[in-house]
């Protein structure tokens, strides 16, 4: 089924060979000059630096190089055209991450400068424009998840997941059952903060593992709840792109209980305007803003984890929380004396959830409802063009079922008849133009995993290409499996040491430690 | 077979953001997969899961010029410090941002990365262990984190390490702390300390009482947690003592620093610091309404504090060509993404953007200009506290030496904070931070913020306005 005119074959990525930025520069070279004081204040406050108790004087200047402004700019160009960023490759790969179209746009009014040049503590008068489009944010958030309350303050999933946890903590604590109720019940195939947020804010948790069909095991969750259950924090659908269709069992077993259920929609790419956390049987639940609704990734941050609740959990939701007056006036309350208090200085990180307003006002009710069902139809059509790939398999059920908007896949096949391994497949796929993709976090269940993603701005084209590439991969794994294991040869680097990333004895985090442990070295110049 | 809707919305065929509503290829897609319909993807919820209904959002904006003109219109109801005098700070600063840091930071191949690993992103990973790196010489640091959310988070997660480290269950902090970065801490550090005990500051010289602290250390102390310069802007004077004591009671110093600063101050490993966290923002990003944090966590190369590190860390490596660095994230065990449920501490999506910016920063800035910096943001804030101290009923803070801030006191002058601000904006100046209903030992008293951007002019029309006020 491979295409050859859908194939980058000869594609290669920006190899600048670039120096570290410590490895560059000349003495005395500048790269900007600071404003200076006036002459009044200069003339007016002496040696100011005197002033400084003398064990607290920097004595040493630090060791930062010296470097002229186009070297600067130069070399971080360079590094840019060394990242494949989501804007200039298919990064279909990163199933799970929602790598879909990041709207110009957003950003230009993100970018405002009543945006950037806003201090957070300025008088609420003269913010209203931005509490207005935070405050309607909030209200679309609400409708399109069905809760009753939104907090924009969590600046990402993780940090989104330990607030909910934080939440059902505080309601049991004023329930007089916090001491009780220690345990949080989540599944392997949810995100790994869905455990690791709980455990932090003190819980023990139970993971339940999928059964023949790829639910989580219900007999499990039975079996789990008692008295001592805080609550549940899962995903559905569930990284294998499986949507539970009994959910709302699991969540009536927890309520019964005694027990608050949260949903991660972090990624609700499949299901917006189609079901929500209400409808769900959910109390709780998390949006991220970075994923599903289109705020770039940033180079991993900043983000936005944005925390829906029904009306009886809005009292714990974080400080500040923005109301509007019978007058029309939006204001921040900081007086909540339930509120689990700060998780994020401030209101959050604004800039996004501007971004995040501007791209559901470009779609509509209608309009994210197309985004949902053509991230499914994507998808789908991905899996049957996946499908008779030598190779490729989709646990928990045949190529021809519909998934929601991701698959988890295995390579164990491949594995098995080739040596070829995810890894390698990933690496190689680099060689192609695309982006490596992601395998599927810890543990694996399934063998050899790979998990893309078809968000709703790929084309039908974009889709045949990313196929063609899997396919052609699969194919030199059985005719050249060398060459896939080799890693890729077409990208910034080849032939990495990867002993440091693996081997805790040998990482080196800052360039001093590196020169203290293996003497100052040469760079490119070495070569 | 039934017509195909494309995208949902009257008159358009197809958005723009997704290609695959044209009608046609959405069709051809459905034969493929032998479907009449979309909907019949979704067979595996059932109807009783089904919101049933349209979603209630105002109408789509279609048009991009309109979309722009109908956002920036919510924003002219906005008044910015651009527009006004501001000498607001308490934790986001307004500093000069060089031009090419907004360059880089608005790439589009920056933008838009996300996960990718050391061959895909090579250029991301090396521009972060770069900032490792200019951090490192800044703090005088051989470990330092890739980024926290913020600084609030790095130093909850930083008390966490050190309680771990120590096997000790109890902090102390300053009582000039930011109350809402203690209000993080209390709930951050829940489960993982028994107690956050504060420790007060000198009221004459801003500085901690360390013979208070000393009677507050136990066998329990796993870290006394200070700042530099402190909430309240001075410079703490006593930070050695401060960690002496602390070493004596076999409890680590965990030391908050704002980093612009350390052009001028010393850096706190200087002055025995086990760990180091702080605010990245100033060095190059705008404030953001609060939204441009990044916070770091560092110390030393022991391998012991190294595992106890929860946030990503980025290594060098080498490469089959001499010569040629590799990057990447090093030793996920340490972190939530493999531990799950075994978690003491979690990390993910936090502010990689804003580290690539402040490693922008300071390579233009160099040793030369982080200096000059430093003391020109000290110029301005003495020279504007000596010209508040001259107004009649108005008192300066404590006699510590401030950095960029620094307590003005209106007690004397009959009027409240809240008085004195709202006049202040008749003359287009924001006034200091309010601190009398968390501080309220401090009487009437506002923090004042004063950075190498601010104007003689705007400090002399803060001072012209508050004479107006009380005259």
């Amino acid at each position: 089924m491979t295409d050859p005119s859908y194939l980058r074959d000869g594609f290669h990525a920006a190899r600048w060979l670039e120096p570290l930025i410590m490895e560059l520069g000349t003495s005395g070279e500048r790269g900007v000059i600071p404003p200076a004081s006036e002459p009044p204040i200069r003339d007016g406050v002496g040696d100011v630096l005197e002033s400084i108790p003398p064990r607290l004087r920097r004595t040493r200047a630090p060791e930062l190089p010296e470097l002229s402004q186009p070297q600067v700019l130069r070399h971080y160009l360079r590094l840019s055209q060394e990242t494949l960023g989501a804007a200039i490759n298919l990064d279909i790969g990163l199933g799970t991450c929602t790598m879909k179209y990041n709207p110009v746009v957003n950003d230009v009014v993100g970018n405002h400068p009543n945006v950037t040049q806003v201090h957070p503590h300025q008088p609420s008068e003269t913010i209203q424009g931005l509490l207005r489009i935070l405050h309607a944010l909030e209200a679309h958030l609400c409708e399109i998840s069905g809760m009753d309350a939104f907090s924009l303050q969590p600046a990402g999933g993780a940090a989104a997941i330990f607030t909910n946890a934080s939440i059902i903590r505080a309601h049991h604590d004023r329930n007089g059952e916090g001491g009780r109720r220690d345990e949080i019940i989540t599944t392997v195939f949810s995100h790994p903060a869905d455990a690791a947020g709980p455990a932090t804010a003190g819980y023990k948790l139970i993971t339940l593992y999928p059964g023949e069909n790829g639910y989580p095991d219900f007999e499990a969750l039975r079996a789990a709840v008692s008295d001592r259950t805080a609550g549940l924090i899962l995903t559905n659908p569930e990284d294998t792109g499986i949507f539970n269709p009994r959910v709302r069992d699991y969540t009536d077993v927890v309520h019964a209980a005694g027990g608050v259920c949260a949903i991660d929609q972090a990624n609700a790419n499949g299901t917006l305007a189609i079901t929500r956390a209400r409808e769900l049987g959910f109390d709780l639940c998390h949006f991220n803003l970075h994923k599903t609704f289109s705020t770039p990734h940033n180079s991993e941050g900043p983000a936005l984890g944005a925390v829906g609740v029904r009306e009886e959990f809005a009292r714990y939701l974080p400080v500040p929380v923005l109301t509007r007056s019978a007058e029309g006036d939006y204001r921040l309350e900081y007086d909540r004396p339930d509120s689990i208090g700060k998780i994020k200085g401030f209101l959050g990180n604004v800039g996004i959830a501007v971004r995040a307003y501007a791209w559901i006002m470009a779609l509509g009710a209608d309009g994210l409802r197309t985004v949902a069902e053509t991230a499914v139809l994507n998808n789908n059509y991905l899996a049957r063009k996946l499908d008779g790939i030598r190779g490729i398999s989709m646990p928990y059920g045949e190529m021809t079922a519909y998934r929601l908007q991701e698959v988890r896949y295995s390579w164990q096949q491949l594995h098995e008849e080739t040596g070829v391994g995810t890894n390698d497949v990933k690496n190689r796929m680099l060689d192609y133009g695309v982006n490596s993709y992601f395998t599927s976090h810890e543990p694996w269940l399934v063998a050899e995993p790979f998990t893309p993603e078809a968000a709703e701005s790929y084309s039908k084209d974009d889709l045949d290409e990313y196929a063609a590439i899997i396919a052609k991969v699969a194919e030199e794994a059985y005719t050249d499996p060398e060459l896939v294991k080799s890693g890729p040869r077409r990208s910034s680097i080849a032939g990495m040491d990867e002993g440091p990333l693996v081997d805790p004895s040998r990482v080196v985090t800052t360039w001093r430690a590196w020169k203290k442990r293996h003497g100052p070295s040469s760079g490119i110049s070495g070569e | 077979m039934t017509a195909v809707e494309g995208v949902r919305m009257p008159g358009v065929r197809a958005h723009p953001y997704i290609p695959n509503s044209a009608p046609e290829v959405r069709r051809a897609m459905l034969d493929y997969l032998g479907l009449d319909d979309v909907s019949e993807l979704y067979g595996a919820i059932p109807a009783e899961l089904r919101l049933g209904r349209a979603l209630r959002l105002p109408d789509a904006i279609l048009s991009e010029h309109d979309l722009k003109a109908h956002v920036l219109g919510l924003l002219d109801d906005v008044v910015s410090t651009a527009d006004y005098a501001s000498f607001l700070g308490g934790g986001c600063w307004k500093h000069f941002v060089p031009v090419v840091c907004d360059e880089i930071n608005s790439r589009r191949e920056f933008v838009t990365a996300y996960a990718g690993e050391a061959y895909s992103d090579h250029g991301k990973h090396q521009a972060w262990f770069e900032w490792q790196s200019l951090m490192g010489e800044l703090l005088e640091a051989d470990f330092v984190s890739l980024p926290t959310y913020d600084w609030m988070a790095a130093a909850s997660s930083a008390l966490l390490m050190a309680a771990r480290l120590t096997g000790r269950s109890e902090v102390i902090v300053p009582r000039n702390l930011n109350p809402e970065k203690l209000s993080h801490m209390r709930n951050y550090c829940q489960a993982g300390l028994d107690a956050i005990r504060t420790v007060p500051f000198d009221r004459s010289t801003g500085e901690m009482d360390v013979d208070l602290l000393a009677e507050q250390l136990s066998p329990s102390t796993a870290a006394v947690y200070i700042e530099n310069p402190t909430f309240l802007g001075t410079i703490e004077g006593r930070a050695p003592d401060v960690a002496d004591a602390a070493h004596r009671a076999g409890a680590l110093c965990v030391v908050g620093v704002d980093p612009i600063s350390l052009g001028v101050l010393a850096p706190p490993a200087a002055y025995g610091a086990d760990l180091v966290v702080g605010e990245v923002q100033p060095l190059g990003a705008h404030m953001q309404a609060g939204g441009a944090t990044c916070g770091f966590i560092a110390g030393n190369d022991d391998p012991l504090f190294a595992s106890e590190y929860p946030t990503l860390l980025e290594t060098i490596t080498t490469t089959e060509r001499e010569g040629v660095w590799g990057f990447g994230w090093a030793t996920f065990e340490r972190t939530s993404f493999t531990k799950r449920g075994q978690s003491e501490d979690f990390t993910g999506t936090t502010s990689g953007l804003w580290a690539i910016t402040a490693a922008v920063y300071l390579a233009l800035l160099g040793p030369h200009g982080i200096r000059e910096v430093g003391e020109t943001i000290m110029q301005k804030a003495h020279y504007t506290r000596a010209c508040l101290e001259e107004l009649p009923g108005v008192s300066v803070g404590p006699t510590a030496t401030p950095f960029k801030e620094f307590v003005v006191d209106f007690t004397g002058t009959g009027h409240t904070v809240a008085e004195v601000n709202t006049a202040l904006m008749e003359s287009r100046v924001f006034g200091g931070q309010d601190l009398s209903a968390e501080f309220p030992e401090l009487g009437q008293s506002a923090l004042y913020c004063v950075t190498e951007v601010t104007p003689l002019e705007h400090i002399d029309r803060l001072v012209a306005a508050l004479g107006g006020i009380f005259s």
